[in-house]
């Protein structure tokens, strides 16, 4: 346990003992693990991480689990040199951290789940449980099922079908709820109260929330031991977002990067019909006034972000911006990814990649600065979005005659 | 008065002496704060900051809505509402 001290809370400081604890009692601040970032100082190296297994586990010396059982593949997704979207939006060194093709279940939940299912193991449970707009209930519910644990899974009973049947296929008992995600989310904190179950993003919080800082340390990683200048990432309940930044910081406290490697600017994307963080930063407050979502966006859809108010600090700290997209910019957001990169995601990420569209015409990036969007989720988990939006197939008869007629004469040399 | 129930998380136990529900006779959130403390010296000063607003970090329901949609601590209670206090799910970076 010598990487770990404690459990810490963010706001006033009291330490806890190393629990399935996520609330300071005094003061309700989250808690936070706290590292011995030297004794971890001593222990990590350059050579060590690459000589690691080809998954997130290569960073564990900076992940607050011992011993990683499950999710042993998670993580390490590719970064991809974004040629062609970075022709048209006039950026020279643009990349996409593509988390789309994550493992096992297709988006950047498969990190966080790896992390807190193995830190669940180590504390002995024996039921896996989520409150979730989707894409976690489907890495609990798969990795619950490889784990061998039982699994309630808790999610907003209008959700996109194929999420629905993405959890289900592992047989986990899937709750839906009537009400959005933030009722779901308060149900679950009741339910977390009474049940003494490994809820992943409850009671598990510190643990789980940690695993999203190896999006910074991949990325770091596979620009060869640099940071990006800019980053653009999709804001929901703003962990994901806070905690890429914590990676960079970490990489660089315990030496992994140069001293004088520059953090990056910090951009964050969120749907204009769930924007409470981005409204908060645009209104110079430090407090979220939670909203009631309608955006087609639904895995980002938080009306009450509870990291919110650390999401705001880091954009002012980091020297970035938020911007909002509507639902069209969010389906031409998906669409343009796929037409320029061949990489299909979600509502998520077109989100993210309408967002970084407006800020490169805004002209917030230099053209040659190394710019990072992280793409978090899969788009064939929720298609249904683009029907009506993409051209149709052409139908013909089994015939060359009707091939030329109908194909040929209305695709080439138009 | 409007008598409520009151659903107190694990943070808030230990002051409620392990208690996950209580009675309590109040008007509005305000005054439930203050018949709270009344009955558990020490709860106040966990729900409010020193001056006196709602900790950022905690949450309240009345009949499962969030009491900033409604008139926050000057939200009324009918008889028999049930008043939920649940801790934001935070665990950000620093």
């Amino acid at each position: 346990m010598a990487k770990i001290k404690a459990l810490k809370c963010k706001e006033c400081g009291r330490e806890y003992p190393v629990e399935p604890l996520h609330v300071c009692e005094f003061c309700f601040g989250p808690l936070e693990v706290e590292y011995d970032y030297d004794e971890i100082k001593k222990n990590i190296s350059r050579d060590k991480i690459k000589k690691g297994p080809v998954s997130l586990w290569r960073y564990v010396d900076l992940l607050p689990v011992e011993n990683p059982t499950v999710g042993l593949n998670a993580g390490f997704t590719p970064l991809v040199k974004a040629e062609n979207l970075g022709k048209e939006l006039g950026l020279n060194n643009l990349y996409i951290k593509d988390d789309s093709v994550n493992h096992p279940t297709l988006s950047f939940k498969d990190r966080v789940v790896a992390v807190a299912l193995s830190k669940a193991k180590e504390f002995g449970f024996d039921t896996a449980a989520c409150a979730s707009t989707g894409n976690l209930a489907n890495s609990v519910s798969a990795l619950a099922a490889s784990a061998g644990m039982n699994c309630y899974v808790f999610i907003p009973s209008n959700l996109e079908t194929n999420k629905i049947i993405g959890s289900l296929v592992f047989n986990p008992v899937v709750v839906a709820v009537d009400g959005n995600y933030d009722d779901v989310n308060r149900l679950s904190s009741e339910v977390a109260n009474e049940f003494g179950w490994a809820f992943v993003n409850i009671n598990l919080r510190p643990f789980y929330s940690e695993g999203s800082k190896t999006l910074a340390f991949e990325v770091a990683e596979q620009l060869g031991w640099k940071t990006p200048d800019a980053v653009v990432a999709p804001l929901a309940s703003g962990s994901l977002y806070t905690k890429i930044w914590k990676g960079f910081n970490e990489f660089k406290k315990v030496g992994i990067l140069e001293e004088n490697e520059k953090m990056p600017r910090m951009y964050g994307a969120q749907a204009l019909g769930c924007s409470p963080i981005y409204k908060a930063f645009k209104e110079g407050r430090d407090w979220i006034t939670p909203e009631k979502p309608d955006t087609i966006a639904k895995s980002i859809a938080i009306g009450n972000p509870a990291d919110g108010p650390y999401a705001v600090k880091v954009t002012r700290e980091s020297n970035g911006d938020m911007e909002v997209a509507t639902n069209e910019e969010i389906i031409e957001g998906i669409k343009l990814l796929a037409r320029t990169e061949g990489i299909f995601t979600e509502t998520a990420g077109g989100t993210t990649i309408a967002v970084l569209k407006k800020f490169a015409e805004k002209g917030v990036f230099d053209k040659d600065e190394v710019v990072v969007a992280y793409i978090t989720g899969n788009g064939y988990k929720t298609m249904e979005v683009l029907e009506g939006h993409l051209n149709k197939p052409i139908h013909i008869k089994p015939t060359l005659a009707e091939f030329k007629e109908k194909v040929v004469g209305q695709t080439i040399n138009k | 008065m409007a008598k409520v129930t009151v659903r107190i998380p694990t943070a808030l136990r230990r002051v409620t002496q392990g208690q996950g529900e209580v009675q309590i006779e109040a008007e509005t959130i305000a005054e439930l704060i203050e018949n709270l403390e009344k009955e558990f010296p020490g709860i106040k000063e966990r729900l409010v900051d020193e001056t006196g607003e709602i900790r950022k970090f905690v949450n309240f329901f009345v009949n499962d809505e969030d009491i900033r949609f409604l008139q926050g601590k000057e939200t009324k209670l009918e008889e028999g509402a049930v008043v939920a206090i649940i801790p934001a799910i935070a665990g950000g970076a620093k």
